[in-house]
């Protein structure tokens, strides 16, 4: 039930709606959950809805995280 | 930086295993929450990658899993009224209530239409007007918000025909449940990462603050879950418990306000029945009063009662994580996922189909 999807949102349909991209297939989703929606994001999907932006970057914590996972798993 | 992470995900995933080996310096518990998490480490056979010392559990993560009983019956009794169609997620359709399933009802002529979206529930509404449309509105806090949304345009278009039965629950309280359960003696939690979406970090703090439990929100891939669970393994060790988040392509601190908005103009919180776990104070989403007509409750006097479970069927045991699957002495004999004595075994991320799944058959070994 948590299966959320990436898609790219191709078009802005209305108030309140886009299609998107799953890979090659396009669909109709709710846009209400991400009013900052533009054409070009990739958004999560949850059951036709759009529930949020995916960014690109991993964060800092993550790549400070694997300083130590190096360390701990040694040469 | 770049140099640190190996380009290759292999070259990652054994490096994580190896990290995790050397962390877990006696034995850890955690507890993953999110039916899709099950999966996922069974698809990805990441249990082969573990260390004895470090033993991994399902919980209550399947919001249809976590349905009661009484939840169900009351939904299978919309089957008997005329003139009703019920719209209902698919893993819904074969869910046992006492006696019946949505699914034969459906072949008893009951109008159960599956849709993938809340949104299609209400185009059921607004396409014909002359039929009432119940929607079974099952999920946690990743799917409630598009229910809030459709509640809200069925109020601004003045429909009298869509009504949705709130089954909604919030992950948190369930979460505080296990934390507290002494029995059960958890480390840590492997956080659900697209309720997380919604919810953001601040809801779990108190799991770390008031009872100690390492907490990390992970993303879905085999790398995602192996950094997370080394998070944990991290914060037991140094004796530091927090909530880290390992998703934060998806996830934010502050999760996701619109939808939390939404969520807060549509819904009240109340006590909820959750099988296995029992009642749990303010973790059910009601629909508040005004919005009553749309609140198949109020309209239609479906009412939850207190139901027990079939008998043998150990479901709420494997929510808690007392037991796994295999253990319940109906796996894999009168309970399979053909024929299904509890909806761990039916729901595609239920704990139970997803053991009998991926380890009746055996899983792939990472390294082959």
């Amino acid at each position: 039930m948590c299966l959320a999807i990436p898609h790219k949102v191709i078009a802005l349909k209305g108030a309140n709606r886009a299609l998107s991209l799953a890979g090659p297939v396009e669909v109709e989703i709710r846009t209400d959950l991400v009013p900052q929606i533009e054409v070009g994001d990739m958004v999560l999907v949850h059951a036709g809805f759009a529930i949020e932006k995916l960014l690109e970057e991993e964060t800092e914590e993550l790549e400070k995280l694997w300083e130590e996972i190096r360390e701990l798993a040694g040469p | 930086m770049q140099a640190l992470r190996p380009g290759d995900s292999r070259e990652r995933i054994e490096l994580l295993s190896k990290a995790l080996h050397k962390l877990a310096d006696r034995p850890i518990k955690v507890m993953e929450v999110c039916g899709t998490h099950t999966v996922s480490i069974f698809r990805q056979g990441l249990r082969a990658l573990l260390p004895e010392n470090c033993s991994l559990v399902s919980g209550p993560g399947c919001p249809v899993c976590v349905t009661s009983q009484g939840e169900i019956d009351a939904a299978l009794s919309l089957a008997e009224r005329e003139n009703t169609i019920i719209a209902t997620y698919g893993d819904m359709l074969r869910v046992p209530g006492t006696g019946t399933t949505l699914a034969e009802e459906r072949s008893r002529g009951a109008d159960v239409r599956v849709v993938t979206s809340a949104d299609q529930a209400l185009s059921l509404a607004l396409n014909d007007r002359t039929r009432s449309v119940v929607f079974l509105a099952v999920g946690f806090e990743t799917t409630a918000p598009a229910t809030a949304s459709v509640v809200l345009d069925a109020w601004r278009e003045g429909l009298h025909n869509f009504m949705v039965l709130g089954l909604h629950k919030s992950v948190p309280p369930a979460l505080g449940t296990l934390a507290s359960d002494t029995d059960m003696d958890l480390d840590a939690f492997l956080l659900p990462g697209h309720v997380s979406v919604i919810t953001g970090l601040a809801a779990y703090r108190f799991l770390p603050e008031r009872w100690e439990i390492a907490c990390a929100v992970a993303g879905f891939e085999a790398e995602g879950i192996m950094t997370a669970l080394v998070e944990v393994a991290r914060q037991i060790r140094i004796k530091r418990p927090r909530v880290a988040s390992l998703y934060s392509r998806a996830v934010r601190p502050e999760g996701n306000g619109a939808a939390r908005d939404v969520m807060d103009r549509v819904f009240t919180l109340g006590d909820a029945p959750w099988r296995g776990l029992g009642v749990i104070p303010s973790s059910g989403y009601f629909l508040k009063k005004e919005f009553a007509r749309f609140d198949a409750v109020e309209r239609l006097g479906v009412t939850v009662k207190e139901v027990p479970p079939p008998a043998g069927c150990r479901c709420g045991d494997v929510l808690k994580g007392l037991i796994d699957p295999p253990s319940c002495d109906l796996f894999g004999r009168s309970c399979t996922p053909v024929h299904p004595v509890g909806p761990c075994m039916v729901s595609t991320e239920g704990s139970c189909a997803a053991y009998y799944r991926f380890q009746k058959r055996g899983c792939p070994a990472w390294k082959d």
